[in-house]
């Protein structure tokens, strides 16, 4: 029995080693995870001598994960410079950060794509006015300044949102894109087609499930609406958190909302734990509106090529004149706690890859388009439509959902509420999805800031 | 050393020898546990005195951490929330598991394998439990127009339901164990004297697996209270009450729960919030976990 027990504790003791051992390497283990291969033979001696500094991004998107890791190979055997690619897992990157940043070989380059990150993170980050690849941009509509005017990070692509449409479908249900030029004639086309979506053998919305997979779309997306045009009433764009919100346009987020979840493949009684695929049930062509951005179109494309993307229609006066939601959460800070080496390395790495063709080829494919000189047109159509609305002289409507205080508990709270208002949708119910969304603004406001 | 050896009457030269090589044996786990547990613990204690988003530039603030925690109306409702949960899945879990013991140590045709499959769940980690489970309720509730997540109510029996899936099998092999140590000649004793079924039960069997009840009963309250992984997955906090003023209040939030995301909330001081709260929440586990394991230790007997 005692050998017995001896034994057992030898083998917790190696366990407990072992498990040791697994921890530490990782942290330690500063490899670049892509090995250069067959270009080691250039300038490796500088990399080398440890005078030249190295490059870690911690990505946000794992989408783009593949061609980040091609676009750090690349740099890797062109310049000689170590390109580390991080990748958090959907939805962990502040945890992922917050790891990240303590740790002695930090990112260089992260993501601080919010009013509420910049608060976060302002004091980790290089000023970039005036830096070479501040220098490179072609507009100043996605930087981001902390309250003492110092520009945090900078967009290194942008993307609208908005309701993707597959023509094909739309002209099938004996219909036209020209109807579709307000919320009356998405209303007209929409109810059509879900009252005829048994002859069809499409409906009209794919499902609009309020999982965390799916639920953004609406209480990060669709609610934009809401505070733009508040924004916009306002006349000056917000550049900081407004403690307070009306409800003017809380009517027409339910117009829009409404015909969504009543006009769907699915029930809204069966959307609060989700589990349907939309994009699937929109590529598949089971459904010919699909609430998304755009960066599904590469992923839409591959089955719906002539899906394009219309505005928010949802009853506000004038609204012939909307264009897409554009804007991004996509910016590059970089940190300051990283050493002078390191930085300069990562202002030449970013620098190159919004000008080296070859490297933003990739990268414009992967992230839609890029604001910068020199970088590679887009290829993606829904930037296309954007850009098509803004030269017809619609209205961008820009992303004022980024300030939104709290967001993850603002969030919940109207994603709950909208729970109990798709299974009864009652008045009362409606009146707690508005007091998320309002009073709860102000509250989450009044909890940040006092 | 030198003092060691001296010492008259203490072990004979060869455990002398060994004794000077204890440090090579000891070291390891020690320096693990120091590192992977003391120092990290020591360093969250500090923390929840500071105001940090880096721990690297923690700046020492006394108290208020503790303060804001304790004023903190979402906290107190996760406390009273994950204490009934704790009281009813304790019981639930423990009498059940016994039951099943109980039954798979009468004898039955095909013990081993009801014992395997009742065990099983438990090598399910937490999360994906949660995802299935949600899938599996709502597969029911969707019948009768709600969700898991949008009525408190399922929520809590949900979480219970599953909870008991998941550590009753794991119970049930402590007590089996328990329960085959229970000497035969006072089973033979007590049948001798007359005793019924019952009586054997409560005044033989139980005292003598009080052991097996003080163990299992210490895990499934300290699991209770910490359960972390079942509560995101389930139902996340979710449904949450919506107060006319706009503020929030998650019904499903457990402590372990409320703990995370209030160190994600992006408010400065947050972190230093849930730190403070994790070292209440680490004293009042050990509170309890203590307190109830001396009160059943008292009811053990000795063979």
């Amino acid at each position: 029995m005692k050998k017995f027990l001896a034994i057992v504790l030898a083998m917790v003791m190696v366990m407990a080693l072992a498990a040791c051992g697994g921890q530490t390497q990782p942290s330690g283990g500063e490899t670049p995870s892509t090995p250069s291969s067959g270009g080691s033979t250039t300038p490796a001696a500088p990399a080398a001598s440890g005078k030249t500094g190295s490059v870690y991004w911690l990505n946000f998107k794992p989408e783009s994960d593949e061609a980040l890791q091609q676009i750090a190979a690349l740099y890797k055997e062109k310049k000689g410079v170590d390109v580390k690619v991080v990748t958090a897992a959907s939805g962990t990157y502040s945890q992922t950060l917050t790891a990240e940043m303590d740790k002695s070989n930090p990112p260089t380059i992260y993501v601080v794509g919010n009013a509420n990150s910049v608060k976060d993170w302002s004091d980790y980050a290089v000023d970039l006015t005036g830096t070479p690849i501040a220098n490179e941009l072609n507009t100043d509509a996605y930087n981001l300044y902390d309250e003492n005017g110092k520009l945090v990070s900078i967009g290194y692509c942008f993307e609208c949102y908005g309701i993707i449409v597959n023509p094909d479908l739309i002209q099938k249900a004996g219909h036209s894109m020209d109807e579709l030029k307000n919320f009356d004639g998405l209303k007209k086309v929409a109810e059509d087609i879900h009252a005829n979506a048994a002859t069809l053998g499409f409906d009209a919305f794919s499902s609009c499930d309020m999982d965390p997979s799916s639920s953004w779309r609406f209480t990060g997306h669709m609610v934009n609406l809401v505070y733009y045009y508040q924004e916009r009433d306002g006349g000056s764009k917000w550049t900081e958190c407004p403690p307070t919100l009306t409800n003017d346009y809380v009517e027409n987020y339910k117009n829009l909302y409404d015909l969504c979840i009543n006009n769907s493949l699915t029930d809204p009684t069966a959307l609060a734990t989700g589990g349907h695929d939309a994009e699937a049930e929109f590529k598949s062509g089971k459904a010919a509106f699909f609430v998304n951005g755009s960066w599904e179109y590469s992923a839409v494309s591959e089955t719906v090529p002539n899906a394009t993307m219309i505005p928010y229609y949802c009853g506000v006066s004038g609204e012939e004149k909307a264009g897409l939601n554009c804007g991004t959460e996509n910016c590059w800070a970089i940190n300051s706690m990283a050493s002078a080496e390191d930085q300069q390395a990562t202002m030449d790495f970013l620098v190159w890859l919004v000008t080296d063709p070859e490297a933003s080829r990739i990268a414009v494919d992967t992230f839609g388009a890029m604001p910068y000189k020199n970088a590679q047109e887009s290829t993606n159509k829904f930037l296309a439509a954007a850009d098509q609305y803004a030269a017809n002289g619609c209205y961008v409507m820009d992303w004022a959902t980024n300030y939104q205080p709290a967001v993850d508990d603002y969030r919940a709270a109207l994603v709950s509420a909208l729970n109990a208002y798709n299974a009864d949708q009652s008045a009362a119910n409606w009146e707690t999805v508005r007091t998320a969304m309002i009073d709860g603004w102000a509250a989450q406001y009044k909890a940040q800031n006092g | 050393m030198i003092a060691v050896s001296r010492k008259p009457g203490r072990g004979n030269s060869t455990r002398r020898q060994t004794r000077k090589w204890s440090w090579l044996f000891m070291g390891p786990v020690v320096a693990a546990f120091a590192i992977g547990f003391v120092w990290p613990f020591v360093q969250g204690i500090y923390l929840s005195f500071c105001k940090f988003r880096l721990i690297r530039d923690a700046k020492f603030i006394g108290f208020g951490n503790y303060l804001t925690a304790l004023r903190d109306q979402t906290f107190r409702a996760a406390f009273w929330y994950t204490a009934g949960f704790a009281v009813v899945s304790l019981v639930l879990i423990n009498v059940l598991a016994f039951a099943v013991a109980y039954a798979l140590t009468q004898g039955i045709r095909g013990s081993n394998l009801y014992r395997t499959v009742f065990f099983m769940p438990n090598l399910i980690g937490g999360i994906v439990l949660g995802y299935i489970w949600s899938m599996i309720f709502d597969g029911i509730l969707h019948k009768y127009g709600t969700s898991i997540v949008e009525n408190s109510t399922w929520g809590f029996w949900g979480l219970v339901i599953l909870v008991c899936w998941q550590q009753i099998g794991y119970m049930m092999i402590i007590y089996i164990a328990g329960l085959q140590a229970v000497p035969e000649d006072m089973l033979e004793a007590a049948k001798i004297d007359g005793a019924n079924r019952w009586q054997t039960l409560f005044r033989v069997t139980i005292p003598n697996v009080m052991p097996s009840i003080t163990i299992c009963t210490f895990l499934a309250l300290t699991n209770g209270f910490k359960l972390f992984d079942q509560n995101l997955a389930l139902t996340g906090g979710m449904p949450i009450i919506v107060q006319p003023d706009g503020a929030s209040v998650k019904t499903t939030e457990m402590l372990a729960l409320n703990i995370y995301s209030t160190f994600y909330n992006s408010k400065s001081t947050y972190p230093g919030v849930a730190q403070a709260k994790a070292v209440l929440f680490f004293l009042l586990v050990a509170g309890l976990g203590l307190a109830q394991l001396s009160y059943t230790r008292k009811r053990e007997v000795q063979q």
